[in-house]
């Protein structure tokens, strides 16, 4: 930036003046600020990481690290399910992960294209009532849900599961809007081709738009996936027996005062063991959304 | 039809939307109730006779299906379930001596009494567009006929359906979704506010009209909810809402900068190491952020440890502390996600602008806020109000950290209480569901006054065909 008034003017080379200088300054600046900064952020994932294999069990270790470690607290989070059925929650959250993936997918992809693509007279009508409708705090409606859910008979049971995907699911078509923004950089002189050699509206959505928009399918359908094992609040609702509870509640009720005095260390192996296949999915969500921020058609 | 017949309504509908015009249909129901011919006009009374007639016999059929199930409904239960909601149910549940057992007799339950009657009325709504549809396609029906012979057949209706009305077909089960599990419930909780129903009232409760808001805008601090504790939660709601956005945006975009600079190596590597903590479930971290910071948590442990602190630091205990405990937390939490938005469009900046700025002689500063600010600003606009909103309603992290402690005595909202977990706490702990309604409208209230002023003036809002 400043080489040519440095080269220019010789006697202004101070420490600050002078390019190479100052580069590796800031360079060692930065370094430091990075590496402080890296350790801040990985000390809880570590401190997870280890205190899965703790020997003691114990809330609160004397040590910051634990000193012993044991494979211990895998195998019972597997195999002890007297008092918390771990393997189940996690049957459980994966089917109803699955199912709310695909429906959320199929629900966004319809709406965003509607939105993009369509001009029917409720079109804007529609984006306003949904822009609204996000604003209204979510909680609101939990109870709301739950009394609905009750009134059809959803409640009880084996079919809590029916009840939760539902209720994960039903509501997605209002996040259309990452979706339709990506649409709206398709060109439309593709559609009217396509429409020209006699393909349908219809055709059109899944012969051309669909496969265009697959990067952000892949983060829709992780994104979706991904609901059930981070919701707390509405499982913690609509599950009102333990039989029925996802991942994200067992984990809670490990911490509460009657199970963290056996489960601390065990609560640390299950925030392992579900962090694993989100961590998966997340390297593969990041990778497809970067590919499609740097725009739908390239060329 | 043509310009010069549209209403004035229409015609300013019509400038205002530009090309995204699309004129209304011909076949309103004005114009069949006055022209259409006697079995269109009959079609209002018995729905699906015009199309019947006009030998659409599935469509008719289903027309008159649906208008039969609804009026089996609304004379079986609905018309029951209208008439209660005015007093939301009186009897009280009761029990009588049989055979020497206590027999319990059913009482009326005002919450189901209110849910079935808010459904009833969503359903006479939608029993009215059934209606309004009903003469409409029938006098689309018998102009089709009139024109070309005969009415469309239910394979060219389908036929429709894929082409140039294939968003009827797409938005029905999104929409249905939305309106069952959006809108409903919310009508119903909005509903709950004008009524009497806390955890006094569990069973049966009444209509009471605004005195819920009186008593939120009360200054009588003895009650569950007062003005001044209203004013305290918002205030911090506010409070945090602008740091937890401005500082995560602000540091997030240094920090990204500072990784995007030229000459620092292993980009990708300093990357995923922040992202490595979104991989981390968010509540399982805070979580575990929370059982770190507690008094004899591992924080405290280590810190006592190195002997720099003699006592326990009240990161969770103390207001102040609590509350700067949360932000500090919430950039733990936030600036990763940051980073990554953040990079993306950093790298999008066209080259050519910086290499002019530079040949122009400008100084990195001058760079910083003439190109990069005003670019990130204008691509991240909505972004930001989107986090606002969102750390408005940001649940998790004040939940899970904290739990709205620490909480004064006899209050029913603690320090770092947000509205969201204000409302939680009101109605899932203590069943004060209608003061949690109350709460809920007021954030509305607040959003949208927010977000509508910042929003609407957005680049990306006013001219959403911009990068086509």
């Amino acid at each position: 930036m400043s080489s040519k008034h440095a080269v220019a003017e010789p006697e202004r080379r101070g420490l600050l003046h002078d390019q190479k200088k100052r580069r590796i300054l800031g360079d060692v600046l930065s370094y430091v600020l990075l590496s402080v900064l890296a350790i801040i952020w990985l000390i809880p994932v570590v401190w997870v990481f280890l205190e899965s294999f703790n020997k003691n069990t114990k809330p609160y270790p004397k040590t910051f690290f634990p000193t012993e470690f044991t494979f211990d607290n895998y195998v019972k989070l597997f195999t002890d399910t007297t008092v918390l059925n771990f393997p189940k929650m996690f049957t459980t959250t994966f089917i109803v992960a699955c199912f709310t993936c695909a429906i959320s997918v199929v629900f966004v992809l319809s709406v965003a294209f509607c939105m993009s693509r369509m001009r029917f007279r409720t079109r804007r009508t529609f984006m306003n009532i949904v822009l609204i409708l996000g604003m209204f705090p979510s909680i609101m409606a939990v109870t709301a849900i739950y009394f609905i859910l009750k009134a059809m008979n959803l409640t009880n049971g084996n079919v809590t599961i029916i009840a939760l995907i539902l209720v994960y699911s039903a509501g997605t078509g209002a996040g259309f809007y990452v979706m339709k923004g990506f649409m709206d950089t398709i060109p439309t002189s593709l559609d009217e081709a396509a429409m020209i050699d006699g393909c349908t509206r219809f055709q059109v959505f899944y012969k051309i738009i669909i496969p265009i928009c697959k990067p952000m399918i892949v983060y829709q359908a992780i994104t979706g996936f991904l609901i059930p094992w981070l919701d707390f609040v509405m499982a913690k609702v609509i599950c009102r027996t333990q039989s029925n509870y996802t991942v994200a509640l067992g984990l809670w009720l490990m911490l509460q005062k009657e199970y963290v005095q056996n489960f601390y260390a065990r609560f640390a192996a299950a925030a392992v063991v579900i962090s694993i296949p989100i961590a998966i999915m997340f390297i593969v969500m990041q990778r497809f959304y970067q590919e499609s921020m740097s725009g739908s058609v390239k060329g | 039809m043509t310009a010069a017949t549209l209403s004035p309504r229409e015609m300013k509908r019509r400038r205002k939307m530009g090309a995204d015009y699309v004129p209304p249909s011909p076949y309103t129901v004005k114009a069949a109730l006055t022209e259409g011919d006697i079995f269109t006009k009959l079609s209002a009374v018995i729905f699906g006779l015009g199309n019947i007639v006009r030998k659409q016999y599935v469509k008719g059929i289903a027309f008159l299906v649906a208008e039969i199930a609804f009026f089996v409904f609304l004379f079986t239960n609905g018309i029951g379930y209208l008439a209660k909601l005015p007093t939301l149910g009186t009897q009280k549940q009761g029990k009588v001596l049989v055979d020497g057992y206590w027999v319990y007799t059913e009482g009326d339950r005002s919450v189901v009494i209110l849910l079935y009657g808010v459904c009833t009325i969503v359903l006479i709504l939608l029993f009215l567009l059934l209606w309004r549809l009903s003469i409409k396609t029938a006098y689309k029906a018998e102009c089709l006929a009139k024109e070309n012979g005969s009415a469309p057949t239910i394979k060219d209706d389908w036929k429709t359906l894929l082409d140039a009305k294939a968003h009827q077909l797409l938005m029905f089960l999104p929409t249905l979704g939305i309106l069952v599990f959006t809108v409903l419930p919310l009508i119903f909780m909005i509903s709950m506010a004008f009524t009497s129903y806390d955890h006094r009232n569990l069973v049966l409760f009444h209509w009471v009209g605004l005195e819920n808001f009186k008593q939120l805008f009360s200054s009588d601090v003895s009650n569950t909810v007062s003005a001044s504790m209203f004013l305290q939660v918002l205030v911090w709601t506010l409070v945090w809402a602008f740091f937890a956005t401005f500082l995560n945006f602000f540091l997030g975009l240094f920090l990204a900068m500072v990784i995007n600079r030229k000459t620092t190596k292993f980009k990708n590597f300093w990357r995923s190491i922040f992202s490595m903590s979104i991989a981390v479930p968010q509540f399982v971290s805070l979580l575990v952020m929370r059982s770190m910071l507690q008094p004899n948590g591992a924080i405290n442990q280590l810190l006592m440890q190195w002997g720099w602190i003699d006592s326990p630091l009240p990161f969770l205990t103390n207001a102040t502390w609590a509350r700067i405990t949360v932000i500090i937390v919430n950039l733990w939490v936030g600036i990763p996600y940051t980073i990554m938005q953040v990079t993306g469009i950093l790298q999008n900046i066209p080259v050519d602008q910086y290499e002019a700025a530079k040949l122009d002689g400008a100084n990195w500063w001058q760079i910083f806020t003439k190109i990069t600010m005003p670019y990130i600003i204008f691509v991240l606009t909505p972004y930001l109000i989107t986090t606002f909103t969102g750390n408005v309603n940001n649940f998790n992290v004040i939940y899970l950290l904290t739990g709205g402690a620490p909480t004064p005595v006899g209050a029913s909202a603690g320090k770092t209480d947000l509205l969201i977990t204000w409302l939680y706490k009101l109605t899932v702990d203590k069943s004060d569901y209608n003061l949690g309604a109350v709460i809920g409208i007021m954030t509305f209230i607040v959003l949208a006054v927010v977000s509508l002023i910042t929003y609407r003036n957005s680049g990306s809002y006013k001219n959403e065909e911009a990068f086509r």
